[in-house]
């Protein structure tokens, strides 16, 4: 990977200038936070005694905290259903524009990727407005068929609300990932396999879906990180939901209120910590997974 | 297959707009355009909805259907003006701040990402492999769990409730430089640069005159991506920033709505949801616009495993 293209030119700190301010920048909001957070997470802070070193203290206390793993199974659970949903759709949708068989190819490309373009907290506002029964749309089908639906915002719901919500928003974005992907593929492959009489689906097998394997991990990893991430969507839902959306709905939501409600800083930081292994090891393993099954 | 033959395949391969040479024109499925359309409705009811609920007043929002015009009044224009006049005309306030911070957040990030992909793909030089590795590496940590120690670092700084702790933290892309590395990669001939050395232009002399403009549909990829990134920051701003005076529009939306919901808050659904039109309006425009640019730089970077 980290190869120069074309001919090898001889080392000089010349490159240096292109890359410093980069670099400088990076250290300062990437690294040193880094940096700053284990050292948090090694000291506790008390009214009476102050700063001194725990060791592994707030380790042991968020490997054994109740709230935490409620807040990682639900976005594990999230991981599990929403993810694949998602990119399953993604990969239809780019099938389907790349086989250059629909009608108005261009508009669908366009209109499924806008709501990358919506902000997370307009896409969360819009939706929590439809779901809700007063004025939302929810209210108005309530209305009309004068049936009551389950409310999308009640605590056994508000999961696949934000599921919803979050495959809303980024369906656009992977499908335009694996479109890009599928462009690069030569059309001679596919020609000749035609030509040879394979059906449609067993292109896709056969040639497409190995073809983009790459940008399906790619998708993949991206996707493990957001919803491990996930703090937008259920923080902004939250006074809609007060009962539904605990403050440790999820870790990063965990994590904000421990340190800007609770003033648990170095708690935070472990968690922060935790929740960051974790979701590193997670996207090595669909790394390695992903490139071993060639 | 070595670099340099890889990208002469891709170059050949990918035209931007969408019609490559090898592709026969095919018989339209209307099976599978109706499938599509469907994915396509789910996408725009939102939209619609948002579009309809803006011309509505507060009343008309709690007596229409939502996916309709209010019979009674057309209030869009009452509702802009409201928008932009409601609390002192806080909204054109955040909207100026949304504005810096993208100007100066997107814009340095993608100028900081530029030139470092460029150092990283046309110079060899003491601590390469060092730097691919500690980036790289840095994608796979969840940015908001930088989030915190961020926050702390910036206040002991004394820089929490300004415009720069918003901004600072946006000038890094990882993926941006990733971008701009694989898209100089290929766009850049080494031997250009050799020829401009020979010549005896300086470095910086020659990305500026020559390079830049080779660059240049990767450079309006990477700004579009930041400004959507900076455009729609919430996180960041929600913990740095207490100061209306300096929220920027998606922080300024939620306070507006989580005042509708308090009881005793006045209720301005109306305002929040022209609001929203109006943060999400220059986005899409410039999606619209621009989009001939950021197709065909998304599939430069998708290209490499």
């Amino acid at each position: 990977m980290a190869t120069v293209s074309g001919v090898r030119r001889r080392r000089s700190w010349k490159g240096w200038q292109f890359v410093g301010p980069f670099m400088l920048v990076f250290a300062l909001v990437f690294l040193a936070p880094i940096g700053y957070s284990i050292y948090l997470s090694l000291y506790r802070n008390r009214l009476i005694g102050g700063n001194s070193f725990a060791g592994l203290e707030n380790y042991q206390r968020a490997l054994q905290d109740q709230q935490f793993w409620s807040a990682f199974g639900r976005v594990a659970l999230f991981l599990v259903v929403q993810v694949p949903i998602m990119l399953f759709l993604a990969l239809l949708v780019a099938l389907a524009i790349d086989s250059g068989r629909l009608y108005g190819t261009a508009f669908f490309r366009v209109t499924i990727f806008m709501p990358y373009a919506v902000p997370a907290v307009v896409a969360t506002l819009l939706w929590g407005f439809m779901y809700g029964a007063r004025f939302g749309l929810v209210g108005n089908i309530d209305d009309a068929l004068r049936i009551t639906l389950p409310d999308p915002l009640s605590p056994h719901l508000v999961l696949a609300s934000i599921g919803n919500i979050v495959t809303w928003e980024f369906v656009g974005y992977n499908m335009l990932i694996f479109y890009s992907a599928l462009r690069t593929v030569p059309h001679s492959l596919y020609e000749s396999a035609e030509i040879d009489g394979a059906s449609q689906f067993r292109i896709i097998t056969a040639i497409k879906l190995p073809a983009i394997r790459g940008a399906i991990v790619i998708a993949t990893i991206f996707s493990v990180i957001g919803s491990f991430q996930l703090f937008n969507e259920p923080a902004i839902l939250k006074p809609l939901a007060p009962n539904a959306i605990t403050t440790f709905f999820t870790p990063n939501l965990f994590a904000y209120s421990l340190s800007f409600s609770g003033q648990q800083y170095n708690y935070a930081a472990t968690v922060a910590i935790v929740m960051g292994i974790l979701t590193m090891i997670i996207a090595y393993v669909v790394q390695l997974r992903g490139t071993r099954e060639g | 297959m070595t670099t340099a033959l890889r990208s002469s395949r891709r170059t050949q391969e990918m035209s931007p707009t969408g019609t490559g040479p090898a592709r026969r024109k095919r018989r339209g499925s209307v099976t599978l355009t109706v499938l599509t359309a469907i994915m396509a409705v789910y996408t725009l009811v939102p939209l619609a909805w948002l579009v309809f609920s803006s011309t509505k007043t507060q009343d008309g929002l709690f007596t229409s259907f939502g996916l309709w015009f209010d019979g009674g009044e057309f209030a869009l224009f009452t509702n802009i003006k409201d928008t932009l006049t409601y609390d002192g005309g806080i909204f054109l306030r955040w909207l100026g701040n949304t504005l810096l911070y993208v100007v100066a957040g997107a814009g340095g990030a993608t100028f900081l990402a530029t030139i470092a992909g460029y150092g990283l793909a046309k110079f060899d030089f003491p601590g390469r492999r060092a730097v691919f590795a500690v980036v790289l590496g840095a994608v796979a940590v969840p940015g908001t769990a930088l989030a915190v120690p961020q926050f702390l670092m910036f206040a002991k700084l004394g820089l929490t409730d300004t415009p720069w702790a918003v901004i600072i933290p946006s000038l890094v892309t990882p993926f941006g430089l990733y971008l701009m590395w694989t898209f100089t990669t290929q766009a850049v001939p080494d031997e250009l640069l050799e020829a401009a050395r020979v010549d005896g232009a300086g470095e910086f002399r020659t990305f500026f005159r020559i390079s830049v403009r080779l660059l240049a549909p990767g450079i309006v990829t990477v700004l579009l991506f930041t400004i959507v990134a900076t455009w729609n920051n919430y996180f960041l701003p929600l913990i740095m920033l207490k100061d209306p005076d300096w929220y920027p529009l998606t922080i300024g939306l939620n306070a507006w709505n989580a005042q509708s919901h308090t009881a005793g808050g006045q209720a301005i659904f109306n305002l929040v949801i022209t609001g929203s039109l109006l943060t999400i309006l220059p986005l899409l425009a410039a999606f619209l616009l621009l989009q001939r640019y950021w197709q065909s730089g998304l599939a430069a970077g998708s290209v490499k495993e």
